[in-house]
């Protein structure tokens, strides 16, 4: 029910009091409502603009996000308020659709930003006012067709390499001479011969020097070899270039019917039936005629030329257009031509014989020509003639623009959907850019992580400093997940760098030295407080070493020190493993801590057998498993595939590069 | 044109209600319901005057399967109490506090008013069918049982039966009154103070 009627609903039932005395069975209860409230106020806090509204007005409509409990998501209990962390811009005319039923959609508003709006809101669009559906309407579908002519482009140029015939390669070649080098080169040489052609066409005809006769040749008969091998020439060219196309083409049938092929057959036909019909002089007057048809080899030219097309395009969605002006015109020649002859026909020796002989002064004055070959002499005529000439004008002028404006809107479209590849073009490398470059943030730290490690062997702390770089909370937490994913498929990041993959094997060997050592070690500093200097002193912690779940529990202490792993590494000899505590702290150094930080993600594929698995370099990330702490440490990088998860006794601390 | 110009006037006056004070007194609504309810009622008619069409039209909604139009007019014409072709707020709440808050002969005051169709203190037997016709419009077409023609007539010729003491053809108010007390269904179907706010 629409919000206002829901207003004067108790009215209404008020107003069946009416009909109480006539009723014949006593009416049913009414229903009671339950919890009745008084109405109160609500803020809802939209990205901090607060608006204000009756609780009642919400609930005019229960389906939607607002007049139902799921607001109560959005409650925020501090601030006794409910808040959306939304556009408040479209919030207002969310909200004033509750008001006064009315969804209006405002023009300045991109359209799929308000669509997200509301669905989130839960209202569906079709309830948009008339006044704005319209807009909305257009703005929809064109957004859709948008995204329809990007899908399809992308689909077109993406195009299915693999498994392309050979037919439809060639096809492909023709209609796109982008594809390949040799469709360029055949499409640069057709166009070369058709445009050789039409110029030889041209210049047969052009006088060139006299004979020893008197007469003067045109250059078409004086080299007639030369032009007619030139014309073989051309024709061979085109010939062949129409069998490939009937070839190649996917539908046979509709590729004849096709205006461009007809246009072939139309500009090499005439060759072959002059080569039929040569010497035969009673067609030749026929055969001059066909020579004529050659001049359509320059249509060829359409398939070179967007602009033509276009403009070919134009004319054919402009027909009514250009029918209404024909037959305006048509009728205004008509009638004046009628006027001019009967006006024109007292005087002597005019020009204007009959009607049709005065349609052609009729045209010719209202285009604005003005040949001067026919001319009124009487003054009826030359009145009659004016209003000719200044009507034309007009009924010139009036169907031009539409055309024009045909042409221009397509034409734009054209290079519109020129631009949005471009643009989509741009889009597309800026993301695979984006991608390639968080990629290798990864593995960059993954490296770092390993470097870190090498270091830790050597023992140079400041190098370590230079090496580890902050990386925020989100891209260690990305990492982190990334290294989850290698864990869990067994698989790993391809690290680049030869170097360290020595690193990894050497750490290998080291995996399963000093466990016991490193447990205690674990269990000691993850109860203490370090200071600087850390001692492996063995303590009695042993609940570390139980399984990932356990952890959870632990809550440890920052280390704060990153030499002091370096120090106790260097005090058990061979281990590049790092000691790496579960910490808690929410101010995380990541890059000094990280190397202190252990990473149970190991843990979660293997949460079973109880392994722990410590990560060599930073991240530190206790997984997310771990409830605890919004701030984890930064999750490491991930780890060369040196993690074997597959000895599986308890106590294990196994140690990773991540 | 003139039908236009008072429809422009309608929309461009804006009428104001009495003020919140007088309306306590002449209502029996506390403050907080006359507000709510001014809150909805401008909210609906901004000029603070609903007309007869537009009054038509709301009612019509909550009865979408029938025709509520002829009912609408004789529920307008009850409300309307000062005859002026407009329903304002002080009609529109003052008609509300008889039906919610009004003791039982207030109700059937108005209940009868309601069916006296030219207010003339009688309810005739025209009046009463063109009522119950209109009551019938509102149930439409698709009912079940079917709806007869003569169902009308028939509930009329019921109603007069129940109501006519002295059978003269014509409903006063005593007898409307006498019938409607006494008859214990109906007095218990008045318990529609259920229709809360």
């Amino acid at each position: 029910m629409a919000a206002g009627v829901a207003a004067w609903l108790p009215f209404a039932r008020a107003a069946a009091i009416g009909w109480m005395p006539v009723a014949n069975c006593p009416m049913p209860l009414a229903p009671t409502e339950k919890n009745k409230r008084q109405d109160e106020l609500i803020i809802l806090n939209v990205s901090g603009r607060r608006f204000q509204t009756w609780r009642t007005t919400l609930e005019r409509y229960p389906d939607t996000l607002l007049g139902s409990t799921e607001k109560e998501f959005f409650f925020n209990e501090d601030t006794k308020e409910y808040f959306f962390d939304r556009d408040p811009e479209v919030f207002r005319c969310i909200l004033n659709f509750y008001r006064t039923g009315k969804l209006h959609y405002p023009r300045y508003e991109c359209i799929s930003a308000y669509d997200e709006e509301l669905a989130f809101y839960g209202i569906l669009p079709e309830i948009i006012g008339d006044c704005c559906y319209e807009e909305y309407k257009d703005r929809k579908r064109e957004n859709a067709e948008r995204l329809m002519d990007d899908n399809d482009s992308e689909n077109n140029q993406e195009g299915s390499m693999p498994s392309l015939s050979f037919r439809q390669t060639m096809w492909r070649a023709f209609e796109n001479p982008h594809t390949s080098t040799l469709a360029l080169v055949f499409y640069y040489v057709t166009g070369f011969f058709i445009a050789v052609s039409v110029i030889t066409n041209v210049v047969e005809t052009v006088p060139c020097g006299t004979v020893p006769g008197n007469k003067e040749l045109p250059c078409g008969e004086r080299y007639a070899v030369a032009f007619f091998c030139l014309d073989t020439a051309c024709v061979m060219i085109f010939t062949v270039e129409y069998l490939l196309r009937l070839f190649a083409a996917p539908s046979r049938y509709r590729f004849i019917r096709s205006v461009m092929s007809i246009i072939d057959v139309v500009a090499i036909m005439p060759y072959y039936i002059g080569l039929v019909m040569t010497n035969n002089e009673d067609v030749s007057g026929a055969f001059v005629t066909l020579r004529v048809f050659r001049v359509f080899r320059i249509f060829k030219f359409s398939r070179h030329s967007q602009g033509l097309r276009i403009l070919g395009y134009t004319l054919k969605s402009c027909a009514s257009e250009l029918g209404f002006l024909l037959f305006s015109l048509t009728m205004a020649i008509i009638i004046f031509a009628t006027v001019m002859f009967y006006a024109e026909k007292g005087s002597s020796a005019s020009k204007f014989t009959s009607i049709p002989a005065s349609f052609w002064y009729t045209i010719v004055t209202m285009t604005t020509l003005g040949y001067g070959d026919m001319v009124p002499k009487t003054i009826a005529g030359k009145i009659f003639g004016s209003i000719c000439s200044l009507s034309g004008v007009l009924v010139i002028a009036l169907p031009v623009p539409v055309i024009v404006s045909n042409f221009s809107r397509i034409y734009h479209q054209n290079q519109r959907a020129d631009k949005r590849r471009a643009q989509k073009k741009a889009r597309l490398a800026r993301i695979r850019v984006a991608k390639t470059g968080s990629s290798n943030a990864y593995l960059h730290s993954k490296r770092n992580g390993l470097l870190n490690e090498a270091l830790e062997l050597t023992g140079s702390t400041e190098d370590e400093q230079h090496m580890t770089k902050g990386t925020s909370l989100i891209e260690s937490q990305h990492h982190h997940l990334l290294h989850c994913l290698e864990k869990t498929t067994g698989l790993s990041y391809l690290v680049d760098d030869p170097l360290l993959s020595v690193r990894t094997s050497t750490i290998k060997n080291h995996e399963f030295i000093d466990e016991q050592l490193f447990e205690q070690n674990c269990m000691e500093s993850s109860m203490q407080n370090y200071p600087s200097s850390r001692s492996p002193s063995l303590s009695s912690h042993h609940g570390l070493t139980t399984s990932c779940c356990s952890r959870r529990n632990k809550k440890t202490t920052h280390l704060p020190n990153s030499s002091v792993p370096a120090t106790r590494l260097r005090s058990m000899q061979e281990l590049s493993t790092i000691h790496i505590q579960c910490s808690e702290q929410p101010s995380l150094t990541t890059s000094r801590s990280s190397l202190n930080m252990k990473s149970d993600d190991g843990l979660r594929p293997n949460c079973k057998t109880a392994q722990i698995t410590t990560a060599i370099i930073s991240i530190p990330t206790p997984p997310a498993l771990t409830p605890e702490g919004e701030s984890r440490p930064p999750p490491s990088s991930p780890s060369h595939s040196t993690n074997i998860s597959t000895t599986t006794t308890s106590n294990i601390v196994k140690v990773s590069a991540l | 044109a003139d039908g236009g110009d008072a429809e422009l006037e309608l929309s461009a006056v804006r009428h104001q209600p009495e003020g919140l004070e007088r309306l306590l007194t002449r209502t029996k609504f506390t403050k907080k319901e006359l507000q709510s309810l001014y809150r909805g009622f401008k909210s609906e008619c901004p000029s603070g005057l609903v007309d007869e069409e537009t009054f038509k039209l709301i009612y019509s909604q909550f009865f979408p399967q029938g025709d509520a139009s002829t009912y609408a007019h004789f529920l307008f014409d009850a409300f309307d109490a000062d005859r002026n072709g407009a329903l304002c707020f002080q009609d529109f709440v003052i008609g509300l506090s008889i039906l919610l808050r009004g003791t039982v002969h207030q109700k059937l005051k108005w209940a009868f008013n309601l069916y006296d169709i030219n207010k003339d203190g009688y309810i005739t037997k025209e009046e009463m069918l063109e009522i119950m016709k209109s009551i019938y419009d509102m149930m439409g077409r698709c009912t079940h049982p079917a709806l007869q023609d003569s169902a009308p007539a028939e509930h009329v010729e019921l109603f007069f039966q129940k109501m006519d003491r002295n059978g003269d053809g014509v409903v006063t108010f005593e007898e409307f009154l006498e019938t409607c007390q006494k008859v214990s269904s109906t007095a218990g179907a008045f318990g529609i103070d259920a229709i809360l706010l």
